[in-house]
């Protein structure tokens, strides 16, 4: 268990004439608590797995600090950072036993035969291979090899996990029981874990604090619920959630609370109404999520906060319905209840619930509301 | 064989031939050793004649020096084998998971050594190793051996690394190896069957290699391709004898290539096959 501290942490792949423009990862800045599991997630390329292999030793850092437990280990080699590591590939040995491959770095710190025998086996009981101790990874399963490779890791008692996209390999149910069984792992075992996924919904079920990675840097790093409900900007609002929120431009009235144009005019309310004081007339993307949209009876009286188009496309889920509807020149989905029956082709009104909205300043893609203090 | 098409017969036969005018050489050797020196010069060729072994109770007689011959080849090809497989296992394991921006320079440059037709550094080499007095000289051929194989080791090795990902070098790292634990216990292991037949290749390049030998040793070093030729004489050409000389230098070396043919094959398909 450990506080793993990263400082304004730089990459930099160099090449001729690049600069800071060019960082693969930039000015990252991270302090985890202790036995605390940390997700970063981003689209390809965003610099997620650079960092995680910068923690881990296997690439060097341009610039900035990584310490674990307030050690400065940005110069020490990866075998002595006392951190375990499971590859997206899995990277098991493959001319060893599962036996051998769990027991591999106990064996090299020469502990004790009766001791890794007892860390193996206790290992293999919680991960339930205990069964197959004796197989070469080839007469696996994806799964089976999975949980060799988690078992591998935590024979080790390290005092940070890394797990690089270790799900990714696996077919879609067993994704999701894999994703249960890590997180119960890592109750059980409370060992600071950082974990990287470009998997959102992975990201938002597992981490208790996520960050958000773009192009190599921060966007945000919050728990869960914070980036659902208040994204830092554009890019985190519609990263997070699926389907992606949408998003309709226009300016800030005079009145301070709403954000409108010819085809829309939303008011903001509840903890949200005051966040635009500063910002009237300014050009603002209102962000609302598709969950956040209701359907609206013809005759129903309500007029204010209501969106009006056209039904263009109907996904019935089973559970709910997606539809996706042409307000004016933007294309808007919203989750409705099933039992509602809509057609294409037909107009639609569409209430806000205004609580949730979200508003980015139109240049900056920032979000001009306020976070409340995390409790 | 249940599709016997004609195209398939002839296909057959069309191996068959192949085989048989590339193995023809072979063949003609290992009868003309058999064959008194009379019989082994006339013109139309004999194929059936009453086999004598005087040629090779000549080869290996007491004089002839064959068992001095045979054990500079040994120890050559083998010493040179080892020594290079040692300084190429490094060098390629560096640059299959090491690459620089150099690397791949490095590996095209060590390669295009071997375009040059030896004849070519004949002259320095022979000046230096005059200098250095390695002519006739065991270890000085054995240098030799090794310098040439070094570049057709180091590109072997390292297309075998190649073929191990990267991931298992990490993982090692992270579980605490040094390099030399994670060359050893994991590298190694996996890449045993490839370098085994380079190693094969590179035994099988030195022992066969004549002209080096021919031109470096005179008669301390010397190594088969030597005595092979010391049957050419001013006095004529001995060809049954030269063929039993022939057959029992290439001997030993066919007996192993078909005790490592497994493993030859393996080792040269290795990676192609997945």
């Amino acid at each position: 268990m450990a506080i793993v501290e990263l400082k304004d942490v730089v990459k930099n792949y160099g090449g001729k004439g690049s600069d800071a423009a060019d960082n693969a990862v930039d000015s990252f800045n991270l302090t985890t608590k202790d036995g605390e599991f940390i997700v970063l997630v981003g689209p390809s390329g965003c610099g997620k797995t650079t960092t995680m292999r910068m923690i881990a030793g296997l690439e060097n850092i341009s610039g900035g600090t990584i310490s674990i437990d307030g050690r400065d280990v940005s110069q020490v080699a990866p075998k002595d950072r006392d951190i375990a590591m499971v590859f997206q590939s899995y990277a098991l040995y493959p001319h060893m036993s599962v036996f051998e491959n769990m027991a591999f770095a106990l064996r090299l710190k020469k502990l004790p035969d009766a001791e890794i025998t007892a860390r193996v086996q206790e290992a293999a009981k919680v991960l339930d291979i205990a069964h197959l101790l004796e197989r070469k990874p080839r007469a696996l399963s994806g799964g089976q090899r999975q949980r060799v490779a988690l078992g591998r890791a935590i024979v080790r008692q390290p005092q940070v996990f890394l797990m690089d996209e270790p799900l990714s390999n696996l077919d879609a149910k067993l994704r999701v029981d894999m994703r249960a069984e890590i997180v119960k792992l890592h109750r059980k075992l409370a060992v600071t874990t950082f974990y990287v996924t470009h998997d959102q919904v992975e990201a938002m079920t597992m981490g208790q604090r996520i960050v958000v990675m773009l192009n190599g840097k921060i966007q945000q790093i919050d728990t869960p619920q914070r980036l659902y409900e208040w994204p830092a900007n554009i890019f985190v609002a519609g990263f997070i959630g699926t389907p992606s929120m949408n998003f309709l431009r226009g300016k800030v009235g005079a009145d301070k609370r709403s954000v409108a144009n010819e085809h829309f005019n939303l008011t903001l309310t509840g903890a949200r109404g005051g966040a635009l004081a500063a910002h009237a007339g300014t050009e603002a993307i209102v962000g609302i999520r598709p969950e956040h949209l209701s359907y609206l009876a013809p005759n129903d009286p309500i007029a204010e906060n209501v969106l009006s188009g056209v039904v263009e496309v109907v996904e019935p889920l089973g559970s709910v319905t997606m539809i996706q509807v042409q307000v004016g020149p933007y294309r808007v989905t919203a989750q409705i209840e099933s039992h509602l029956t809509v057609a294409m082709g037909e107009p639609i009104r569409l209430r806000c619930q205004t609580d949730k909205l979200q508003v980015f300043d139109a240049t900056s893609e920032q979000s001009l509301l306020q976070a409340p203090a995390a409790s | 064989m249940k599709d016997r098409t004609i195209g398939g017969i002839l296909l057959t036969a069309l191996a068959y031939f192949v085989a048989l005018v590339m193995f023809f050489p072979i063949l003609w050797m290992l009868l003309t050793a058999f064959k008194t020196e009379q019989n082994a010069f006339t013109i139309d060729p004999h194929f059936l004649f009453v086999p004598t072994l005087d040629s090779f109770r000549v080869a290996l007689e007491q004089g002839s020096g064959y068992l001095h011959y045979a054990l500079n080849s040994v120890v050559s090809a083998v010493v040179s084998t080892l020594v290079g497989l040692l300084l190429a296992i490094p060098a390629a394991y560096a640059m299959a998971f090491f690459p620089t921006k150099r690397t791949d320079f490095t590996l095209v440059w060590m390669v295009s050594t071997k375009f040059i037709p030896a004849v070519g550094v004949l002259i320095p080499i022979y000046l230096v190793y005059k200098q250095l007095g390695l002519l006739d000289n065991l270890a000085g051929l054995t240098l030799l051996f090794t310098a040439m194989n070094m570049p057709l080791l180091v590109w072997m090795v390292y297309s075998y690394f190649k073929d191990i990902p990267k991931d298992l070098v990490e993982a090692a790292d992270i579980d605490g190896a040094t390099t030399l634990q994670t060359m050893r216990k994991v590298i190694l292991p996996l890449a045993l069957p490839g370098i085994a037949s380079a190693g094969l290749l590179a035994l099988i390049l030195a022992w066969n290699e004549s002209f080096w030998s021919l031109t470096m040793t005179d008669h301390t070093a010397a190594t088969l391709a030597v005595y092979i030729a010391s049957f050419k004489s001013a006095e004529g050409l001995f060809w049954a004898k030269m063929s039993a000389a022939s057959v029992l230098t290439v001997a030993p070396i066919i007996v192993l290539g078909w005790f490592a043919q497994r493993q030859m094959v393996r080792g040269l398909t290795f990676g192609a096959v997945k």
